[in-house]
């Protein structure tokens, strides 16, 4: 447990004093936001029936931005060979990586989203809903970005292929959470079903993603 | 820096190992056996597989053919038995740049001991003469001075193998002989070390292994008995 506790606080304060990565996904979230009204017109009936979906997507581009480096700065700084030779099982190693990166990103972005929901006159009593509806689907973006950041380690900078080869797992997260938010807010149907497939969802990314991770990492390392 | 209440480990013993890389055979049957107490020098010309051969005893790259036994127990096991028994430094230095060194060995001695030991962080700081840039970031220090930041892990954590590729390289004379002296403590306790290298490690009394061609010439250097 303390091994497991030290991977996460160091990759807590290596993610505070390295602000600049937090700070390129939040510019990131709100270039892709801004420049959304610019382009479509200052139809706001439109804006507002579009903004809970775009705000979702949003939210899980600028979260892939900066997860391709999950293992890459422990590879090139020789720390990986570490983490792969002490006691505690490189699964945990990924969950504790992976619970970090949705506490110093996930997180920021998640609370960032209702401030450019304004932009696109997204509701602001609703911004409760779209906190808790991103908070329950953007750990399972850290997760599954955790497995494609762990394939795509050798490619160096493997941005667009990690989105490529994940996106199959990315767009049931992105289908159920936008649904929980529409429903929430007024559309047909009831919220509780697509909130809590979007639950499981995330579950099972928290369970089974870490064991998917360590074996990618694992079979790019040992041959 | 002793091994007190630390795993032992009494003989590492690698037999028949072969390992492919991208095609090549780069180790081909090599067969040694190292006891507590043993320094042992790697050398051989760039490329004959003296990084390969300690990554595979550290489990991180997979063997072709041929096993690594700790005290007659299979190290290639899944998960390896090894990881609580060996320490790997490999020729970058395992520290992030933006925690200070005693952040840096602090996180190791957590990460690979279970416990944050201020005292033997000070112990490893003060063998590799960092006293005054314990709490330096390391991306201000030099070269020479990261690499010894790095090796102050094998101190922090105490662990009975040392596989050490390269520890040399970026360092003076002086932090040469604190790694010197570093390696005769440890084989001193009982330790093992395993040391790829081109240049000298003045270690006390050490046995070499020549690599040549993939092929271990099994014997030692000093004496000519074989290993």
């Amino acid at each position: 447990m303390t091994a497991f506790l030290a991977v996460l606080r160091r990759d807590l304060q290596l993610g505070v004093r390295e602000g600049g990565a937090l700070g390129t996904a939040l510019g990131f979230y709100l270039v892709v936001i801004a420049i959304l009204p610019l382009g479509l017109g200052p139809d706001l009936d439109l804006l507002q029936r579009i903004s809970g979906g775009v705000l979702w997507i949003g939210l899980l581009l600028s979260s892939l931005l900066s997860i391709d480096r999950l293992f890459a700065h422990d590879l090139e700084d020789g720390s990986l060979d570490v983490l792969m030779s002490g006691a505690l099982p490189l699964e945990l190693v990924v969950t504790a990586k992976a619970i970090a990166h949705f506490l110093v990103f996930g997180l920021p972005l998640v609370l960032f989203a209702p401030l450019l929901g304004l932009m696109l006159n997204f509701p602001l009593p609703a911004s409760g809903v779209l906190v808790g509806t991103m908070a329950l689907g953007a750990p399972a973006v850290s997760f599954v970005g955790a497995i494609g950041a762990a394939l795509t380690l050798p490619v160096g900078r493997g941005g667009l292929l990690l989105a490529l080869l994940m996106l199959p797992f990315f767009i049931p997260i992105l289908i159920f959470g936008i649904a929980t938010l529409n429903a929430s807010l007024g559309g047909p149907g009831s919220a509780a079903t697509p909130a809590l497939i979007l639950t499981a969802l995330t579950l099972a990314a928290l369970v089974l993603a870490p064991f998917a991770a360590a074996f990618a990492l694992r079979v790019q390392f040992r041959g | 820096m002793t091994d007190v209440g630390a795993p032992t480990v009494s003989a590492l013993s690698v037999a028949r190992l072969s390992c492919h890389r991208g095609g090549q055979l780069v180790l081909d049957d090599v067969t040694f056996r190292v006891a507590a107490g043993d320094a042992v020098l790697l050398l051989g010309p760039n490329g004959v597989g003296k990084t390969t051969l300690l990554r595979v005893i550290a489990g991180l790259l997979r063997p072709s053919s041929g096993s690594v036994t700790l005290d007659g127990i299979e190290a290639m096991a899944d998960p390896p038995p090894s990881r609580a028994f060996m320490h790997i430094f490999g020729p970058q230095n395992g520290l992030k740049s933006t925690l200070t060194v005693r952040e840096n060995l602090s996180f190791w001695q957590r990460f690979l001991g279970e416990e944050d030991d201020a005292d033997a962080c000070d112990a490893a700081l003060r063998s590799f003469g960092l006293d005054d840039l314990a709490e330096l970031p390391v991306s201000v220090l030099s070269t020479g001075q990261r690499r010894r930041a790095g090796l102050a892990r094998l101190i922090a954590v105490s662990r009975p193998i040392w596989l050490l590729d390269e520890p040399n390289h970026g360092l003076d004379a002086d932090s040469r002989r604190a790694l010197a002296d570093a390696v005769r403590a440890h084989v001193y306790d009982g330790g093992m070390s395993l040391i790829a290298t081109h240049s000298e490690v003045e270690a006390g009394p050490v046995r070499r292994l020549q690599l040549g061609a993939g092929q271990l010439d099994v014997r030692d250097a000093d004496s000519g008995v074989p290993a």
